[in-house]
């Protein structure tokens, strides 16, 4: 697609993306102002504003269809917004069609709900993707080396590399799909629903894959989830949509504090109640302060 | 911040080592790897104090050396550790990850087996595709309440209704094409008239039928496939038969029912579009009169004519659907699938269509409908 597009392979000693965890651009990785989006005369979002801070791991939670992962769309340039501003790691997405503004999307990877694994494509090709878009100058060796160890490194064993898609479970293929979004060493994460239909051991280890990579990467994640399980564990801070916007952000005990009724409703009903009594029950009532503090 | 990464060998006593400059990042390091891989000597430590940023790729590289070489790592900053720490652990002794390609004088001989075995393979799996149909069709008879009426209805004007159009144009322009160049040919004879003969015969008997049955084949034989296809790749085609919809019933037998039913109708107003494009022409170009050319097709079309077009019409319909059918239901597993078999649906199909006409010619011709 872009292989004939100089802007597509950044030469080396010009303009290259920093590492992981840089600061070059203020203390926010996505900046959102104003949104509005709709389709036709249904309004999803009507000026919505959110900040992800760098480095933190921001859960999105609201009930089905207040249009999350329409935010998400939006963020990432595939859904473009009625009016609003959108800035990422510094850069507007709104000003700036993606399609004409390449480098940005070599700093963010992005896990959509079924994975979206490219089905002709074996997981190890499908890690490859991104890297032989980018930065053609990559050997096949070493490609092939940093498709073994990314997929390695997100829990699949390394013969799962030479599978296709329709060969793996649902599980494994959400595990694919992350391998996928890691494989330019993404400043920024997008993971949807990354933890659904998964069951609870296995939804538990991805939680602590992602917390892992996290504190390895230093990556900034966008999380949006139902699992109250993740919330608690690995989410820093919680952003609300209802009634076409963020209601509040904030870590989960800041949120119990507020007097809304879907919030209370959310965290205080039973499963609610259980994620929370088994999130303190394994790290004490000092973790819970600690991120309240942080927050 | 960022610089092109380099490396330098300062040789020392247990071996040399391996100092890294610059940023080591994914987006960098592809031409420095290629000189990185033809270090010979062997190397005790690797360097990284002078580096102004690392990320997995760099850490990998730096963990493949020292893994190759036992080369320790110095002067790492905290990132630089916890990125070398975190790919140690993943790294067991797993192979590499490729999926297995055959060379290339293997893969033709490969190709070609599996060419002949699935021939082979898929003649019975067609044959138990129509024996399935067969039971199915049956079981409707027995219980006709079952019966998908608005499913064969929807079919029929998918099929039939929408394509008037399309192929009336076609039917039309043919028409014109035969009389033209016939009427060219004719001329040398002082024979024009006889491109009523032409046109009327060729039109009825062979054109109207089999061009029909191309587009349909191009228009709806590919659509069932495509669709149905899909519908296996999103399980829909399992959750009906969890549900206790069988799939035959509900996808296969409307499609099939309406593909026979509308194709001699179509393949019969084909022929008169056509004959109508003729006469067209022959006003224009020949000097015969409009009517008088539709007058004249009544006594040189003997009827039998009409019945070879009525009979061929639901056969073509039924090799275009069931090939169809049968492609869109044989798709598993990814979406470059779909694509293959419905180019498979058309290809079968026109060419069973065009081989069994000539069968049929043959026939008619034996049994005195010539």
């Amino acid at each position: 697609m872009s292989e004939s597009d100089p802007s597509g392979a950044p030469a080396a000693d010009t303009e290259v993306a920093p590492a992981a965890g840089s600061t070059d651009a203020g203390e926010f990785a996505i900046r959102v102002r104003d949104l509005c989006n709709a389709f036709g005369t249904h309004v999803v979002h009507e000026n919505l504003d959110l900040d992800v801070r760098r480095g933190e791991i921001l859960g999105v939670v609201g009930g089905s269809g207040t249009g999350k992962s329409v935010l998400m769309r939006a963020i990432i340039g595939l859904q473009i917004p009625e009016s609003g501003s959108i800035e990422v790691l510094g850069q507007s997405i709104t000003e700036a069609r993606v399609d004409a503004d390449i480098s940005i999307r070599s700093r963010w990877g992005v896990l959509f709900q079924g994975g979206a694994l490219f089905s002709t494509l074996s997981v190890g090709e499908n890690v490859e993707v991104p890297l032989r878009e980018f930065y053609p100058d990559i050997g096949d060796d070493l490609l092939a080396e940093i498709a073994r160890y990314k997929v390695l490194l997100t829990g699949l064993s390394a013969d799962a590399g030479a599978k296709f898609p329709s060969e793996l479970s649902g599980g494994m293929r959400k595990r694919a799909g992350l391998a996928r979004a890691l494989a330019l060493d993404p400043e920024l994460l997008f993971l949807d629903e990354p933890t659904a239909g998964l069951d609870p051991i296995g939804a538990a280890a991805f939680d602590q894959l992602i917390l892992g990579l996290q504190h390895t990467l230093g990556l900034t994640v966008f999380l949006i989830t139902h699992d109250l399980d993740t919330l608690h564990e690995i989410c820093d801070r919680v952003a609300v949509i209802a009634d076409k916007r963020v209601i509040a952000v904030g870590t989960i005990p800041e949120l119990l504090a507020l007097d809304h009724p879907w919030i209370q409703e959310y965290f205080s009903g039973p499963r609610g109640r259980a994620a929370m009594a088994a999130h303190v029950a394994d790290h004490g009532m000092a973790d819970t302060a600690v991120s309240a503090e942080r927050a | 911040m960022t610089q092109v990464p380099d490396f330098t060998l300062i040789p020392g006593e247990t071996g040399d080592t391996l100092v890294f400059t610059g940023a080591m990042l994914v987006s960098t390091l592809g031409p420095l790897d290629r000189r990185l891989r033809t270090i010979a000597t062997p190397i005790a430590h690797i360097d990284l104090a002078g580096i102004t940023g690392i990320d997995t790729v760099g850490a990998w590289i730096c963990c493949r050396i020292s893994q190759e070489t036992g080369a320790t790592i110095v002067h790492a900053d905290d990132a630089a550790t916890r990125l070398i720490e975190a790919l140690r652990q993943v790294d067991a002794d797993s192979p590499m990850i490729a999926p297995s390609r055959l060379p290339v004088w293997l893969r033709v001989p490969d190709k070609v087996g599996e060419a002949v075995i699935g021939m082979a393979f898929g003649s019975v799996a067609v044959l138990s595709f129509v024996g399935q149909m067969i039971l199915a069709a049956g079981g409707l008879l027995l219980h006709p309440a079952r019966f998908r009426y608005r499913a064969l209805v929807h079919q029929m004007e998918l099929v039939g209704v929408n394509s008037l159009a399309i192929i009336g144009l076609m039917s039309f322009l043919v028409g014109i094409v035969i009389a033209q160049q016939g009427a060219e040919q004719l001329r040398q004879f002082g024979a024009e008239i006889y491109t009523v003969n032409l046109v009327g015969r060729i039109s009825m008997r062979e054109l109207g039928i089999l061009m029909t049955a191309i587009m349909v084949a191009g228009r709806s034989g590919s659509a069932f496939a495509a669709e149905i296809g899909t519908m296996k790749l999103t399980e829909e085609v399992d959750a009906m038969r969890t549900i206790g919809v069988a799939p035959m019933e509900v996808l296969v037998l409307p499609r099939v029912m309406a593909t026979v039913l509308m194709m001699p109708l179509l393949g019969v107003y084909a022929a008169v579009v056509a004959i109508i494009g003729g006469a067209f022409l022959s006003q224009f170009a020949l000097g015969i009169p409009f009517f008088s050319f539709l007058l004249r097709i009544r006594e040189v079309v003997p009827i039998h004519d009409v019945w070879v077009a009525v009979v061929k019409g639901p056969v073509f319909g039924l090799i275009v659907a069931l090939a169809g059918c049968y492609q869109g239901m044989q798709v598993r597993d990814n979406s470059e699938e779909v694509g293959k078999r419905t180019t498979a649906a058309v290809v079968l199909a026109i060419f069973t269509v065009i081989v069994l006409d000539a069968f049929f010619a043959v026939f008619f011709t034996e049994i005195n409908w010539g």
